[in-house]
């Protein structure tokens, strides 16, 4: 027995089978994503004035990323349009710079984990003095790089350095603190653009915290990860279904052209709400 | 709702996102004076325009084609 409505639409709602199906499956992406998004925004107002990270994100790459996800939601849909048209060819294109975006997202997320994951804040026993800007302060939390036996090490926490036997350590503070105003943090940034950081000898002894910028290191960093890598984990999902239609999915094309079309609408409609969810993740955990 | 006009959405918020990024670029130029902040405010009210012209072009090259 076939399936009624499996490909053409039904007349009274206009709408075949999968259609329904992945709206009903947005929606419950829209409450577990809303739930996160929530969860952050409590987080954030919730937070004492001072105590919350801001300004440690990347956000020319951040925004590099939200350009490719834009290009590829418009290149997702025009080939769709060039199938509606029966133009398999241009739909091939298009669908491959989807394919694209896609992995050079991954790929440029990748980068910017990897980059926190070897950026650290160290908490301090007795204040030391550092140059914030062009201000000379005394301070016992620095946010910066590990140089150790020259080598850029990842992922360290406190346990760390008793469980690697290290004395001491050499650390690249950075110019700024996030416990700085956003103008304090953008005029020590300018102030200390194109100066080579001076590293300074931190023992272990005097070590309260060490932390690299993964999940444990505060709330903040703890809700950006869930999000980003939630994201993510849908960004790769979203790809391999693409990559799935475009490559050996295809042969449906000359059995049922109409069913392969409906495929496409279904992963673009798919794509579309990922990309979505970037739009309002970008500004509220980069800019705000 | 079809994929065209799940995208008229899409096309929507990143315009918004675009005049929201680029205000928030030139406010931040006007504050701390950085060329980087003037150059992205720029750029994404630019961008922003060009959605919509995209837009526009969208909406006409797929007119017979159904919003459900």
């Amino acid at each position: 027995m076939e399936i009624p409505y499996n490909h053409e639409a039904r007349p009274d709602t206009g709408l075949y089978n999968a259609k329904v199906g992945v709206w009903l499956f947005l929606a419950s992406e829209v409450m577990l994503f809303g739930a996160l998004f929530s969860a952050y925004i409590l987080l954030r107002v919730g937070a004492d004035p001072g105590t919350w990270p801001h300004g440690l994100l990347n956000i020319p790459i951040g925004t590099f990323n939200t350009a490719v996800l834009i290009t590829s939601s418009v290149t997702v849909v025009l080939g769709w349009a060039a199938l509606q048209m029966g133009n398999f060819g241009a739909y091939r294109k298009y669908q491959a710079v989807t394919i694209l975006c896609a992995l050079g997202f991954l790929g440029i997320k990748s980068f910017e984990y990897k980059d926190k994951f070897g950026h650290y804040e160290v908490w301090l026993k007795e204040p030391v003095t550092v140059k914030h800007g062009d201000k000379e302060v005394k301070t016992d939390r620095l946010l910066g790089h590990i140089d150790y036996n020259g080598a850029h090490p990842y992922f360290w926490k406190t346990e760390t350095l008793a469980a690697k036997k290290v004395e001491s350590f050499k650390f690249a503070p950075d110019p700024y603190h996030y416990t700085m105003s956003m103008k304090e943090m953008a005029h020590a940034k300018k102030v200390a653009a194109g100066h080579k950081h001076e590293e300074i000898e931190i023992k272990s002894s005097q070590v309260k915290r060490l932390s690299a910028f993964v999940p444990a290191h505060s709330t903040f960093f703890a809700i950006y990860f869930t999000l980003t890598a939630l994201h993510g984990l849908h960004v790769l999902g979203g790809a391999l279904v693409i990559a799935y239609i475009w490559g050996p999915g295809a042969k449906l094309w000359k059995t049922n052209p109409v069913q392969y079309t409906n495929r496409v609408e279904i992963s673009g409609l798919f794509w579309h709400f990922v990309d979505l969810v970037w739009i309002f993740l970008f500004p509220v955990i980069y800019l705000l | 709702m079809s994929l065209k006009a799940f995208h008229i959405v899409f096309i929507t918020a990143s315009v918004l996102l675009a005049f929201g990024f680029g205000a928030w670029s030139l406010v931040g130029y006007s504050d701390y004076g950085r060329t980087a902040d003037l150059i992205y405010g720029v750029s994404s009210v630019a961008i922003g325009i060009g959605l919509i012209t995209y837009g526009r072009y969208f909406l006409k090259k797929l007119r017979d084609i159904s919003y459900l």
